[in-house]
């Protein structure tokens, strides 16, 4: 009885007459705010409002001394971007920084998509086992990673250059070596990352149907032919994703030569993200964000790019 | 089938890989300094010591940083978990004013380096009296644009009949997300609160520079202040000090990992 009653309420309120706003509706609206609002109110305060604070500061000389009064600080334009795209080291940052990312984002999608791939279709039995432990690297912290890897890398008696005296290679000081130094530091954010994106390959690979692979075994295409021209081009937009996140993460990359090589041997190893931090704790805040915002253009445009090279064909 | 043998070799290579740099540090963090100098390495500890334990929880506070990685991490959660499903429902299943664009600028921020927000974020936290504690350490982190995605696509796929049921009953809005919505969520809650807290656990940038005395310091800061500083060369210390920081949140994943990989699927390929 009670349900019956209450249908005919609402049905009686949902016919009220058309000069009335719908109370559902705006009951609906009145939720919906509420709801939101601890989001928008935190967002505003903690994203939005440092993303433009951080774009007027980057207009002004504000330095350390001026924390407690950063409205009393003077515009200077254009200086601070001039100031940071003239500066040697910020220059080298950047190349150091395109470097690690164009041989970096790369090597992590192949050894990803080769490990998912093995998963997919040659390890049926423990995938599970060796699907989770691949992925162990990625949810440990990026600190504790680097100091470990500082000891596998050690020139004497580190895990790296003792495995390679087995097969009678004599392995360089890595992290000491303008050459090797990077290197070493990518090697250690594929082993650290390819795992997030297996998974999301994997993902990909097993929503592609089997008789894809059928149809391109009655025309006798090979493994490789098949993998090549049928599998690869489903897996466009998996790639695209994987692409994007990585991209936008080793954009980024700070812990690594923070920990390993304080951004060295002479700043081979030195960061965008890093000098940037370098900066703030010189006290040039201006300066800081400045460089902070081309790198957040540099991580829109090639977003974008990446998004416009993929997408369509 | 006869080359199944060499699949499942290049497998197992890539574990011993994967698993050779974590196995060497619980091992090393079991050395004393001088077998951890020696040429050339041992594997197995000669004369297993927990010295290097002992020095990490005595002399090095590390029991405190620990606590602050958890406070921090378990505060953080709780802040993801309530306001990111609560956006998440409006997002997905509430009609009002501004509902695109609040999703397409929730999206964008996902974009945003860290490097760009935290000189302005810092200046802000420091002239609030909040650098050097807790709420410094917390509040710029309650809420995520990747939690809110991953809610509002979860929240996506329930079914909208059950609010409609809901509101015939006479249930509040608010009730209805509360009573009825929520809890069905609890796959995308329990993904999101281990993704959150991991995340939190393993952040680094904000912690170093907001956490100005050791007592603030949250566990990543400290080894790697630690490992940048005059400790720089006591490696024992280092490697109980990594165990520290990484097993609980290994053990963490090995328990709760089906909810970890399933988040990754949702958010990645919707």
């Amino acid at each position: 009885m009670t349900v019956v009653t209450d249908r005919q309420s609402q049905a009686v309120r949902r016919k009220s007459p058309p000069g009335r706003p719908r109370r559902r509706i705006t009951r609906e609206a009145a939720a919906a705010w509420i709801l939101v609002l601890p989001f928008v109110v935190l967002f505003l305060a903690f994203t939005a409002g440092p993303v433009l604070g951080s774009f007027g500061m980057s207009f002004t000389d504000i330095k350390q001394r001026d924390l407690r009064t950063p409205f009393s600080v003077n515009g200077v334009g254009f200086d601070n971007y001039v100031k940071a795209l003239s500066d040697e080291t910020f220059r080298k940052a950047a190349f150091n920084t395109a470097y690690f990312v164009i041989v970096g984002v790369p090597l992590t999608l192949v050894v990803a998509l080769g490990a998912a791939v093995l998963l997919d279709r040659g390890i049926k039995r423990f995938q599970a086992l060796f699907k989770v432990g691949y992925y162990l690297p990625v949810v440990t912290s990026i600190v504790a990673i680097a100091v470990i890897w500082r000891f596998v890398l050690s020139p004497d008696n580190g895990l790296l250059n003792t495995a390679l005296g087995w097969v009678g290679i004599d392995g360089p000081n890595w992290l000491a070596s303008k050459t090797w130094a990077m290197p070493s530091l990518i090697a250690m954010a594929v082993w650290r990352n390819f795992g997030s994106a297996m998974i999301i390959f994997l993902a990909g690979l097993q929503g592609i149907p089997e008789s894809v692979e059928e149809a391109g075994q009655i025309d006798g295409a090979g493994p490789w032919q098949r993998f090549r021209y049928l599998i690869l081009p489903l897996l466009r937009l998996t790639i695209l994703f994987n692409c994007v996140t990585i991209g936008i993460g080793y954009l980024q990359f700070f812990e690594e030569p923070f920990v390993m090589t304080k951004g060295g041997p002479l700043d081979s190893t030195l960061s965008v993200s890093m000098y940037t931090y370098n900066q703030f704790g010189f006290g040039n805040y201006g300066l800081a964000t400045s460089m902070a915002y081309i790198l957040f253009v540099v991580i829109a445009v090639v977003t974008f790019i990446q998004f416009r090279l993929l997408r369509e064909k | 089938m006869r080359r199944t043998w060499w699949i499942y070799l290049i497998g197992v290579l890539g574990l011993v890989a994967v698993a050779a740099p974590f196995l060497w540090m619980v091992l090393g963090s079991f050395k004393t300094q001088g077998e951890l100098l020696r040429v050339p390495p041992t594997w197995w500890p000669d004369q297993p010591t927990s010295q290097n334990y002992d020095e990490l929880f005595s002399k090095a506070n590390f029991p405190r940083y620990f606590l602050n990685s958890t406070l921090v991490a378990l505060a953080v959660t709780a802040g993801n978990l309530t306001f990111c499903s609560m956006i998440g429902y409006a997002l997905a299943k509430l009609r009002f004013k501004g509902r695109n664009a609040l999703f397409v600028l929730v999206v964008a921020t996902l974009m945003i380096p860290g490097m760009v927000t935290f000189v302005p974020l810092f200046v802000l936290v420091t002239n609030a009296g909040l650098a050097n504690s807790y709420p410094g350490l917390i509040l710029p982190f309650l809420v995520s644009p990747f939690g809110v995605f991953l809610m509002r696509q979860f929240f996506l796929g329930l079914p909208d009949d059950l609010i409609d049921a809901g509101r015939v009953d006479g249930t509040s809005e608010l009730g209805i997300f509360a009573r009825i919505m929520l809890p069905l969520t609890r796959p995308a809650l329990a993904t999101l609160g281990i993704l959150t807290f991991l995340g939190s656990w393993n952040n680094f940038l904000w912690p170093l520079v907001i956490a100005q005395t050791e007592d603030k310091y949250t566990l990543p800061v400290a080894l790697a202040l630690y490992s940048t500083g005059q400790n720089a060369q006591n490696y024992g210390l280092l490697m109980a000090g990594a165990v520290v920081v990484v097993v609980p949140v290994l053990v963490m994943f090995l328990a709760f990992q089906r909810h970890v990989t399933r988040g990754i699927a949702i958010t990645g390929l919707k």
